[in-house]
């Protein structure tokens, strides 16, 4: 896979000073089994053959890239360009790291999986991964999510996942990931944590941008094909940072391509209810890597708001804070009503129901284009789709279905 | 020689099993705290660890977890935990008393200065739970030039090379993690703890302290060949719940007393 990248993280998992592995002794032994597992997987021909042909058989990769010509017309200025990831299989980009994590995972001899989900995109991928690999899965999920993405917790069930509550702290996706960590320092002999994100300790963001990085692969080629150029911007929403660290990765060296990943503004920045760990952020440690984070002059990680779980995150992958420190990227904010902004904009102009959080990006490059030249090619991660989303949706707009 | 050294050097004078007692500070309140430590010491126990609280304690069971969960309600910070140590040095508690938590308040409130209050407050050692050995340089440095014990946890699956390592490297005592779990009173020990044991003795020549799980007298009966101490905490936060706050002080002393076996389980 691609090592466009200067070789980061280093050795100790490390992208400058960011990344680590900040972890309780317990799971010291997993990780570095992981780690050297994953590494002789990246390097085996027989492990990515395999994964290639469930991504394209039974993921539906290559994702089209599309032109959105009346997202574009209506804005007046560049032409957008999706990346659809929305037509992946479960209606995310989640399930390329899952159908990833989960080979490597029966490659370890282990088969009880745990994961974590916000939005529950993730819970689905990895659920499905599982029930197609025949492994056990267990899925985490904060009491607050489980109420406002119902959807996807019927789903995980009907695939066969146990899925846990979780009622501590905020109730939300940050404790999803404390408890998971929990079950895995308690069962780490039989157990795989599929991390959802490009965050956790190392080797975790290494691996899932690699598993990830198909996005942005695909896209540079399908664009190349079609425009015979590449984007002038790449714009992708950021929680954790899977799918913009995906897109993003490829374009590392073609310093001509401007990256800007799109957080949650919430309620707006100065209400203190956002999901920015980037933008009103300073570096901290949590969940096992050191990074930007959402905390107070104590070090307490702060509660944290957005309309999309799967933005609703206090902390951001250390590669993207890594890309912040360096200005490889640019971060932005975008607040609620805004992605609700998007999201009809997306629906009206194109025919296409995003998922929230990519409907903050779709937003941003939108009103991005508007200020550009016609020449000019914004290339969009579309993350997911919406029909998970329609409930909070409709509440929103004061709806009832 | 510093307190925790004394303290293993006396016990292992008297032949005696270290009783090591955990408390969240500011559970229920920070003026227990003040009250509940020398209660702590007067049961028997040799050494305290006081828990500085964090937002996210993802090594920890359900007990601690609540306990955190209430000291943050009433605001308790880093700073605070120092206060605490100080104000107890300052009522003439002599035993050793080491601070346990989680890296990013350490971090927030900045890696030396911690160091340097802590030791100026009669912080004896340290313990970061999310702190490998391989990420605790700085912290390390910093703990070493104002003279404070950074205390190594150690877990079943920690490898021979690595609790070579760390047993040559640390100072104070090595912590062992009796279960691969998060803390929390257990009924048993796992059966293989005394190999571990041995693995964690035969690598290092510092005191070795056992914890997770530990509740009772016949835990700390069963661990003196292996081990020179006992951790006890969530079973000492469980003995607070319910009781009257006049009540609380007696019940951990008469509590450290039975596993101390200075009285009868029926006793207490």
């Amino acid at each position: 896979m691609s090592r466009a990248d200067g070789g980061l993280p280093d050795a100790s998992g490390r992208f400058g000073p960011f990344g680590g592995r900040y972890v309780p002794e317990t799971l010291m032994a997993a990780l570095q089994e992981l780690e050297e597992a994953y590494l002789a997987a990246r390097d085996d021909p027989a492990f990515r053959a395999e994964l290639e042909a469930l991504l394209r058989d039974y993921a539906g990769r290559p994702t089209p890239l599309y032109f959105a010509r009346r997202l574009s017309e209506r804005m007046g200025g560049a032409r957008v360009y999706l990346k659809r990831e929305d037509l992946a299989h479960t209606g995310a980009h989640k399930i390329n790291n899952a159908l990833g994590q989960a080979l490597l995972a029966k490659r370890l001899g282990k088969r009880r999986i745990v994961a974590e989900t916000g939005a529950g995109q993730h819970g689905v991928a990895t659920a499905t991964a599982c029930a197609l690999l025949g492994l056990e899965c267990i899925v985490y999920m904060g009491a607050e999510d489980i109420r406002r993405q119902a959807p996807n917790v019927f789903r995980m069930r009907l695939l066969g996942a146990e899925v846990r509550p979780v009622e501590s702290g905020t109730r939300t996706l940050k404790d999803a990931i404390n408890e998971a960590l929990r079950d895995w320092v308690t069962n780490v002999r039989t157990t795989h944590y599929l991390l959802g994100s490009a965050v956790g300790p190392h080797p975790y963001p290494m691996m899932v941008r690699d598993f990830q990085s198909v996005i942005g692969r695909e896209a540079k080629e399908q664009l190349l094909a079609r425009e015979g150029r590449l984007p002038d911007y790449a714009v992708a929403c950021v929680g954790g940072g899977s799918n913009a660290i995906g897109l993003f990765h490829p374009f590392y060296e073609d310093r001509q391509v401007q990256l800007v990943g799109v957080e949650a503004a919430g309620r707006g920045l100065g209400t203190g209810q956002h999901a920015a760990s980037l933008a009103a952020g300073r570096p901290g440690v949590l969940h096992g890597a050191y990074s930007y984070l959402l905390q107070d002059e104590q070090g307490q990680v702060l509660g944290t708001h957005s309309i999309s779980a799967g933005l609703d995150y206090p902390g951001v992958g250390p590669e993207h804070s890594f890309y912040k420190e360096t200005g490889r990227a640019r971060y932005v904010a975008v607040g609620d009503e805004e992605a609700l902004e998007g999201f009809r904009l997306l629906a009206e102009t194109e025919g296409i129901l995003p998922a929230l959080e990519p409907a903050h990006a779709i937003h941003y490059a939108a009103h991005l284009a508007k200020t550009l030249p016609p020449e000019a090619i914004v290339l969009v991660c579309l993350s997911g789709r919406g029909d998970k989303d329609l409930a909070v949706v409709a509440q929103a707009l004061g709806v009832q279905v | 020689m510093g307190r925790i050294a004394a303290c293993f050097r006396d016990l292992r004078e008297r032949g005696e099993m270290g009783i090591i007692a955990y408390l969240t500070v500011g559970y229920p309140d920070v003026d227990s705290t003040l009250r509940l430590v020398p209660a702590l010491l007067a049961g028997g126990a040799h050494l305290v660890e006081l828990g500085i609280p964090f937002s996210d304690p993802l090594a920890d069971g359900a007990t601690v977890q609540r306990a955190t969960q209430a000291a943050l309600e009433q605001g308790v910070t880093p700073a605070t935990c120092l206060q605490v140590v100080g104000t107890l040095r300052e009522r003439g508690v002599e035993a050793p008393l080491v601070l346990m938590g989680y890296f990013n308040p350490v971090l927030a409130y900045g890696v030396e200065r911690f160091a340097a209050d802590a030791a100026a407050a009669g912080v004896d050692g340290l313990i970061v739970v999310d702190l490998p050995w391989e990420e605790a340089g700085p912290v390390l440095a910093a703990c070493r030039a104002y003279g404070i014990d950074l205390v190594p946890l150690v877990a079943p699956t920690t490898s021979d090379e690595r609790l070579a390592r760390i047993g040559s490297e640390a100072s104070g005592f090595i912590y062992c993690v009796s279960v691969t779990g998060v803390t929390g009173a257990r009924e048993e020990l796992p059966p293989d703890l005394p190999d571990f044991l041995r693995r964690v003795r035969e690598r290092t020549a510092l005191p070795v302290a056992v914890g997770f799980g530990i509740s009772k007298r016949k835990h700390v009966e069963s661990l003196r060949p292996w081990a020179e101490a006992v951790v006890v905490g969530s079973a000492i936060i469980q003995c607070l719940d319910g009781a009257r706050p006049d009540e609380r002080e007696e019940r951990v002393k008469a509590y450290v007393e039975v596993l101390a076996g200075r009285r009868g389980q029926d006793e207490a």
